[in-house]
Parts: C-alpha cells; structure tokens; sequence
C-alpha cells in the first residue's frame, strides 16, 4: 500500500500478540533454566553442602510465598475472565488484589533476606568466605542470585499490571482488547512457573 | 483468520485449580519429609511438574488457545529436558 491513511481501526491481532508473548517467554526460560542447570551440576557435585546450607532457609516463609504467589495467579487469571464478561469493576478489583498479593510476597521476602544478612550471609560476607564450604557458598550464591532475579521479575510484573490496571480503568483495555492484561497474566504466571520449581530446590532440602 | 469467540473460563474453575495447586504443594512438602533419600528431590520435582502443566493449561490458558502454542510450549519443554538430560549424561560418566 503506498498510500498510507489514518485509520480508525488500527491493526490489532489478538492472536499475534499472544504469540509475541510466548516467544518472549521462551527467552526467560534461557535465562532461568541455564541458572537451574548450573544449581542441579552444583547440588549433584556438592550434595551434603547443599543439604547443610538448606538448612538454612525457612520452608515456612517459602511455603507462605508459594501460596501467596498461587493465589494471585488466580487472581489475575480471574481478572481476565471478568474483563471478557464486561465486569470492569471486578477486573479492577482482581487487579488491586493481584498487586496487594506481589507486595505481600516482596515483604516475606525482605523479611527472609534481612534475616539472611543478620546471621552474616550475603554474597562475598566475611562469614561465607572463612566459615563455609565451597559448596554452601554455592548454594547461597544461587540462592541470592535465583531468588533475587525472581523478585526483580516480581517488581516488573507488578509494574505491568499497574499498567494494566490503569488501561482497564481509562478503558483503552476491555473484552475487544483484551491483550495487554492476558499478556500482563501470561507474564504473572510465567513468575508462579518459576517460584514453582525454586521453592522445593532450595526450600524442600531435607 | 476467522475471528473466534473466546473462550471464558468460569471463576469456579480457577478456584478449584487453586486449591488443587496447594494441595500439590503440600503434597511436595509431604514427600520431602517422607525421607526418600536421593528420591526426595525428584519426588519433589514430579509435583512441581505436575503444578505447572496445570499452570500452564488453565491459568495460561494453553488448554484453550490454538494448538500451534501447545505445540511450541512442548517441544521448548523438551528441548529444555534434552539439554539437562545430556548435560547430567556428561557429569555423570566423567
């Protein structure tokens, strides 16, 4: 076409976005799945130091999170529901509580970390240099490093449902353009996918 | 592309897949405190899978979209598995 008009419907596939979604997903899973190869070498060459260092973490916080983190992928899993229902203060609702819910996770976890730095572990702290083994300081490397490229996903997340909430509120997102919060939805459970498999490899070693 | 009418799912549905991803997630717990030894973790890991074809079906909706996305979600899955598995194949015969 060489002649390019303003349009009133301007191009919008549902299905492509979604696909663009995906893709992206796909990239994530390089990124934490490379990380969970390395943690899985690590524990197999290292399995007692691993075991003394999960001592450590407290199953507790982590179960609360993982419950936490499962019922706000409902959550918004339900918010996509209601928008398609044309229920947009129910969706602004699920939204609220989904984002209530991410910072609920985000205190438990600056609560776990904090105890972490009072008993002297944190990446390179003198503590997990002289006192520890080269396999505990692997353990709680990935442990910072996995559960904090998590949070850091839960931060943006929570970033992109704000987004979303304020689009379902100004109207620009709704059960014709629903994109925006299914691809906000995706991203949210793709953060539970990955909580899903961290929570037993560092929280359930017994 | 003809347009589809999308499919919704109902909110009950979401609430029992919920609760059956916390009972999953206790059952998980259950396992490791069952003392399996070396099989604790991969008894652990089963559930975790369990969890997120859930997930991924009903939350993310694969159950409902086009098959072409299940598709592709599978076959990354098993590329992913195929990378683990050779790489484990390495570690252990070295």
């Amino acid at each position: 076409m060489e002649h390019v008009t303003q349009h009133s419907d301007p191009h919008y596939d549902q299905e492509a976005s979604k696909l663009g979604m995906w893709l992206f997903i796909f990239t994530e899973l390089l990124l934490f799945g490379g990380l969970f190869i390395v943690y899985s070498i690590y524990r197999f060459l290292n399995p007692e130091a691993f075991q003394l260092a999960g001592n450590e973490l407290n199953p507790v916080i982590g179960t609360i999170n993982t419950i936490i983190l499962l019922v706000s992928s409902m959550t918004i899993a339900m918010a996509t529901s209601s928008l398609q229902k044309k229920n947009k203060g129910l969706t602004i609702l699920l939204l609220e509580i989904t984002i209530m819910l991410a910072l609920v996770f985000l205190i438990n976890k600056y609560f776990e970390w904090g105890v972490k730095f009072d008993h002297g572990i944190w990446p390179g702290s003198q503590h997990l240099i002289n006192d520890m083994s080269k396999g505990e300081i692997l353990f709680f490397g990935l442990y910072f490093v996995m559960t904090g490229l998590h949070a850091l996903h839960i931060i943006i997340g929570m970033i992109i449902i704000i987004v979303a909430l304020k689009r379902v509120q100004k109207g620009t997102v709704h059960a014709d353009r629903p994109s925006l919060l299914e691809n906000a939805g995706l991203y949210w459970h793709l953060v539970d996918l990955i909580w899903i498999f961290l929570f037993p490899l560092f929280y359930l070693i017994h | 592309m003809e347009k589809e009418k999308h499919h919704i799912v109902p909110y009950k549905v979401y609430i029992y897949i919920l609760v059956a991803l916390i009972a999953l997630t206790f059952g998980s717990i259950g396992i490791v405190h069952l003392n399996l030894g070396g099989y604790s973790v991969l008894g652990a890991l089963v559930f975790s899978t369990v969890k997120s074809i859930i997930v991924l079906a009903i939350f993310m909706h694969l159950k409902f979209d086009q098959p072409f996305l299940r598709i592709m979600v599978g076959f990354v899955a098993l590329v992913f598995s195929a990378v683990i598995f050779i790489t484990f194949l390495d570690y252990y015969f070295r």
